[in-house]
């Protein structure tokens, strides 16, 4: 399922919804991104995600579908934020469920490496020096992306 | 047909979407991008290095020269940094 939202998220909650009263899934993993206060050398104030909406949704469903496709899921689950948001603050969850725990930690580190470059979301950085700047891409996360070709 | 502007190019354009219409000799995807240039120094510079802009047409990536045939939209901006 994909969930594209402003409001924050509880990973416990989505976890606990995600599971409840399943006796068929023997392997679990969430992964959460964070606002964290520093990124290239500037101390970050606060972060601001733009998106496209309804391409957004398209390219993250086909990202669901090429990881049930490769690997047994039994629930899959991407939460992605925009708008703005404090140090701290989630952006964007990934939860994967399995029978077992290869398949699980394989599709969630696949989802965040295709989200990555994929997905179509831009980060605008506020600093401590009053400015606003936009991220520039990572050729590490081309890097890991492409481990999945 | 719709043209979307996103993230830094949004910004230095000051506008995130217009309606236009195309001359009738506007038929693929880099004729549109140079039509857009020609109307305004600010398209033109936005457009200068077209390795850092990527394009979707109708909300589906696009990495080359394609015919716009009935494109409803067509959306320009940065590589993408979500996550």
């Amino acid at each position: 399922m994909v969930i594209v939202q402003r409001e924050k998220f509880d990973t416990g909650a989505e976890f606990n919804r995600l599971t409840e009263g399943r006796t068929d899934i023997g392997a679990v993993v969430t992964f959460t991104g964070l606002v964290r206060d520093f990124n290239d050398g500037s101390n970050v104030t606060s972060l601001t995600l733009e998106h496209y909406p309804g391409m957004t949704e398209k390219e993250l469903e086909k990202i669901e579908a090429a990881a049930r496709e490769r690997w047994a899921l039994t629930e899959c689950l991407i939460i992605h934020r925009f708008g703005k948001m404090d140090l701290g603050e989630p952006i964007v969850l990934v939860i994967t469920a399995s029978a077992h725990r290869g398949d699980a930690f394989a599709a969630a580190e696949f989802l965040m490496d295709w989200l990555k470059t994929k997905a179509p979301f831009w980060k605008l950085e506020a600093n401590s020096e009053g400015e606003n700047d936009w991220v520039k891409e990572r050729e590490s996360d081309h890097d890991a992306a492409k481990r999945w070709q | 047909m719709k043209i979307l502007y996103f993230a830094w190019l949004r910004s230095k354009l000051g506008i995130s979407e217009e309606d236009v219409t195309l001359p009738g000799h506007v038929t693929t995807l880099y004729q549109l991008i140079d039509w857009l240039k020609s109307r305004n120094p600010a398209f033109e510079e936005i457009f200068q290095d077209l390795s850092v802009i990527r394009v979707a047409i109708d909300q589906e990536y696009v990495t080359e020269d394609i015919p716009l045939g009935n494109a409803r939209e067509v959306a320009f901006f940065p590589p993408v940094t979500g996550g």
